[in-house]
């Protein structure tokens, strides 16, 4: 029945992202990327793409933070196409994806004013998608309760906000437990909205956003071993979503290092290999823990790629809209890492990307 | 139960039953009568529905079908217009069953409209316009939803295409099929013709 109805509104915008997607850099294009010996030959070789000539107006020598920049001002022309064109619930689907963004520049921000950085810079730094009208307001921040007061309650973040208002002063310890408290609520609100408009959505979306959620679990009692951070705290950060939700979440508050993470993992069948130290490829035996991270950070890219790939398999959902951001995203990630490799001349580990189609 | 279920269910199952119950309970139950209604209902009625929802329902379905392709075509801006025709091709047996019906309806005075062979004319007039009217209807939004799919897999790789027109294909049939019936059910109906009445004490 989805089909009935879903191209009346959302018809043309579903066509205008499916094109976008066909235009993501393939294995042929990495394949000439890696190739290239100057950032010269690499602008060339992006030229030929769906990118066209964004660098054409850069003066060389470029910088790899440049070709970042402008490849994600292009995601951004594309998104703000997406947005103007659409309706509601598109329109506030499209909103809920640039909310993960704003709390990361809100955070940003934060801590830059604290550490006494110049606002302009900060405002620089700010993702593009996730700007709001009242954020330089936020580099007059002291403490999070006259932040929410003056500046946060206008926002769409304000009912994330609510539940850590009472977190006394901001430090660096405080201010990751406040954005990882603010996105949970937002990966769980997202949720909870994506149930109400429709099944193949919700069959789409729920897997993602129950990985995304996962992956934030683990990786935040990771990050937490051998910190200041109490179990207590630690388990209040666990977004209440996800396959680790209950009894794994449950198990990973309690846990103290990284084998019982991947005892916990090794219930559910998707993460077993998360964890497979024993693969192939791996040049020195015993990775440590540090190595372990690494590999385990890859392996989530890895799956969240190939969950935004299975988004389009689907038509007449909204998970397409969603999937074409990540995935253009770790596009933009790879072809930095590549600029990068070819900028510093490092080219035995400029394959360690990862390729999407 | 929310407001909507009230005034869609609620509502006129209530009216239904004082209505019934009015009748009956005042001694006029037997002003319900279903073989009065057949009888006394004139067979032009049964004969113009039935090739308005003929034709009103094959363009509510190709309408639906060329919207639900176009509105993804437009998205893809791809040349390939061939599931619009399938779409169109639809409304086209809405119209030929439509003129093939209409042929039928000839004057006749009142008098001698109600016989045997009128009624039968009528009655088939009307349910051989609805079979046309809904098989058209479906062929028309399976072909518009087949089609959108078959926009985006031809841009994302053109090699598809052949394929999902095949499945277009086959759902337009579903329209041949409701046109040959609908010609079949007509087939032996003979225009409306002047006749002696075949029930007495009809008004």
């Amino acid at each position: 029945m989805e089909g009935l109805f879903f191209n009346v509104n959302n018809g043309f915008l579903e066509g205008i992202v499916r094109g976008y997607k066909s235009g993501i850099l393939t294995q042929s294009h990495y394949a000439s990327l890696t190739q290239c010996e100057t950032l010269e030959d690499f602008k060339t070789q992006l030229s030929a793409t769906d990118y066209g000539n964004f660098l054409a107006n850069e003066p060389s020598p470029l910088s790899t933070s440049t070709i970042a920049d402008k490849a994600t001002q292009t995601l951004v022309d594309h998104f703000n196409f997406l947005r103007s064109n659409s309706v509601e619930p598109l329109s506030k689907f499209l909103d809920y994806i640039t909310y993960g963004y704003m709390i990361d520049n809100v955070v940003l921000l934060i801590t830059g004013t604290l550490h006494e950085r110049d606002t302009h810079e900060l405002l620089e730094r700010c993702h593009p998608l996730g700007i709001f009208d009242t954020m330089p307001a936020l580099c007059v921040a002291t403490n999070v309760e006259e932040l929410y007061q003056s500046v946060l309650v206008e926002t769409p973040l304000a009912p994330y906000f609510r539940d850590c208002l009472s977190a006394a002063d901001l430090d660096d310890m405080n201010i990751e437990i406040i954005r990882n408290t603010v996105y949970k609520a937002y990966l769980e609100d997202f949720y909870n909205y994506v149930s109400t408009i429709g099944s193949t959505t919700v069959d789409v979306m729920h897997n993602i956003l129950a990985f995304e959620a996962d992956r934030r679990t683990i990786n935040i009692t990771i990050n937490s071993f051998d910190t200041e951070l109490t179990k207590e705290q630690r388990a209040k950060l666990f977004p209440a979503i996800g396959r680790l939700f209950p009894a794994g979440n449950n198990a990973l508050a309690k846990a103290d290092d990284i084998d019982q993470v991947r005892q916990v993992c090794d219930n559910v069948g998707e993460y077993r290999s998360f964890f497979d130290n024993s693969a192939s490829g791996q040049s020195n035996g015993d990775l440590g823990d540090f190595g372990v991270a690494a590999q385990l950070e890859d392996r989530f890219f890895r799956m969240e790629v190939h969950l935004n790939k299975l988004a389009f398999l689907q038509q007449f959902q909204y998970g397409v809209f969603y999937s074409y951001v990540k995935l253009k995203e770790q596009e933009i990630r790879n072809i930095t890492w590549i600029a990068e490799c070819i900028a510093q001349d490092a080219r035995d580990r400029m394959h360690d990307f990862i390729p999407i189609f | 139960m929310g407001y909507k279920t009230y005034t869609s269910f609620g509502l006129p199952t209530f009216l239904i039953i004082i209505i019934a119950l009015y009748l009956l309970f005042t001694g006029s139950g037997e002003v319900f009568d279903v073989g009065r209604f057949l009888e006394e209902t004139s067979p032009f009625v049964w004969g113009s529905l039935g090739i308005g929802l003929c034709i009103g329902l094959s363009v509510f379905g190709a309408g639906w079908g060329i919207f639900l392709t176009g509105a993804s075509i437009l998205g893809i801006s791809t040349k390939n217009l061939i599931s619009i025709i399938f779409c169109e091709v639809v409304a086209i047996y809405g119209v030929i069953m439509g003129i093939v019906y209409s042929s039928k309806l000839q004057p006749v005075p009142e008098a001698l409209l109600y016989t045997k062979d009128n009624y039968f004319t009528g009655y088939a007039l009307f349910f051989g316009g609805l079979t046309v009217g809904l098989c058209n209807l479906l062929c028309g939004l399976c072909v518009g939803i087949a089609g959108s799919t078959a926009a985006l897999a031809d841009a994302a790789d053109s090699t598809l295409f052949v394929k999902v027109l095949v499945v277009e294909v086959f759902g337009s049939v579903l329209g041949l099929f409701g046109l040959i019936i609908g010609l079949l059910m007509i087939g032996n109906a003979k225009e409306f013709l002047p006749g002696s009445p075949a029930v007495s004490a009809v008004s």
